[in-house]
């Protein structure tokens, strides 16, 4: 039963980060509007933190904050979950935001340029 | 046909994503025994409490074991800014027609954003000052002050931020963690070292460098992300 459980939460939340992922690639690689391709980055990048997380935590793990609850179940014990993806997280997150910020204002500068966002009425792009 | 070969290329990526996954065992202890230091996350979890006096762990990876890291990392987000204004810098032809894309909103939204917008900025810095005892920190509670100038923006029309103030803002900011790093440099060995008394866990004072220079991130990444928002929502539309 508990084994059960184990597989189930496994294939849900790891199922839940690939899927995230594969929706963000399908969009990068299928739509022609360039908002929707910047989104689907910013999908890739929800999916990539999932999974980072995902693989840090351990089952009836508490957060890693020593603050008196935290260090009574430490002490009684209990476990903390792996600090070290979440600050790499928390980096990347900063770095995504980022990237999407000088995506969007590249599409920005595109839509000025020739009155259109999507990317097969841009001629220039054509060869 | 091109719809069909994307699908192939994405079950090609589920399957060897989900191949790889198969042996990571979610929920597993991969830390070790965290009292014999088996690995480096081991180290983190034992050493913060008592050397550090910090509470949250993260916050302790991001500013002290991981500092010189998280030090480019607001200079990429400084850089995407600054790209930013660049890259939509847009001379002002004469004769030209102009109009801008944010429309006015309710009398009951301007209302309501007033009344909530300080409440926002306390919030956030709530979250800064306390990133070393509560989860949150400085990128956190820059980016909640960043939603209240937001807010500010899109319910009033001709709201406008300075961005000389934001400017100094930022360079003080900046300057303060740079600052920090050489004062380690200078008294001790290391750049960013950890010289000032650590003080109590759970203390408001305490940890060191790592309050100063989060309240520092945080003052930094709010005027940062409210000079994007305000670059991107003052574009003007050619008429």
């Amino acid at each position: 039963m508990n084994l059960d459980t184990n597989l189930l939460m496994s294939i849900g939340v790891y199922g839940s980060a690939i899927g995230l992922i594969l929706i963000g690639l399908y969009a990068v690689l299928i739509k022609k509007h360039l908002t929707k391709i910047v989104i689907g980055l910013s999908i890739i990048d929800a999916g990539i933190h999932l999974l980072f997380i995902a693989i840090g935590y351990i089952s009836g793990g508490t957060a890693p904050i020593f603050s008196p609850a935290g260090e009574k179940i430490v002490a009684n014990g209990g476990i903390m979950v792996d600090p070290v993806p979440q600050a790499l997280v928390l980096t990347a997150i900063v770095i995504g935001f980022a990237v999407t910020a000088v995506a969007l204002s590249l599409v920005i500068r595109l839509y000025r340029h020739h009155h259109t966002a999507r990317i097969d009425q841009i001629k220039s792009l054509k060869w | 046909m091109k719809k069909l070969l994307v699908i192939l290329l994405l079950a090609v990526v589920a399957y060897s994503l989900g191949t790889a996954l198969m042996s990571v065992k979610f929920g597993e202890n991969r830390l070790g025994k965290v009292q014999d230091e088996e690995t480096v996350s081991a180290f983190y979890l034992n050493n913060t409490p008592e050397k550090l006096s910090v509470a949250n762990v993260v916050t302790a990876i991001v500013v002290n074991y991981r500092g010189f890291d998280t030090l480019g990392e607001v200079s990429v987000l400084f850089l995407a800014a600054m790209g930013l204004g660049s890259i939509l810098y847009h001379r002002h032809k004469e004769g030209e027609e102009e109009e801008a894309i944010l429309k006015p909103s309710s009398q009951l939204v301007q209302a309501g954003s007033k009344l909530i917008f300080p409440a926002i900025l306390v919030l956030g810095a709530y979250v800064f000052i306390h990133g070393h005892l509560t989860p949150g920190g400085g990128f956190q509670g820059g980016a909640i002050i960043a939603t209240g100038f937001l807010l500010m923006m899109m319910a009033y029309k001709d709201y406008k931020v300075s961005h000389k103030v934001l400017t100094w803002v930022e360079s003080i900011a900046g300057v303060t963690f740079a600052g920090i790093g050489m004062w380690g440099l200078i008294v001790s060995q290391s750049f960013l070292e950890n010289t000032l008394p650590i003080g109590t866990l759970n203390n408001l004072f305490s940890g060191g460098i790592i309050p100063i220079i989060y309240v520092a991130v945080g003052f930094k990444v709010a005027a940062e992300l409210t000079g994007v928002l305000d670059t991107l929502l003052n574009i003007k539309d050619k008429h």
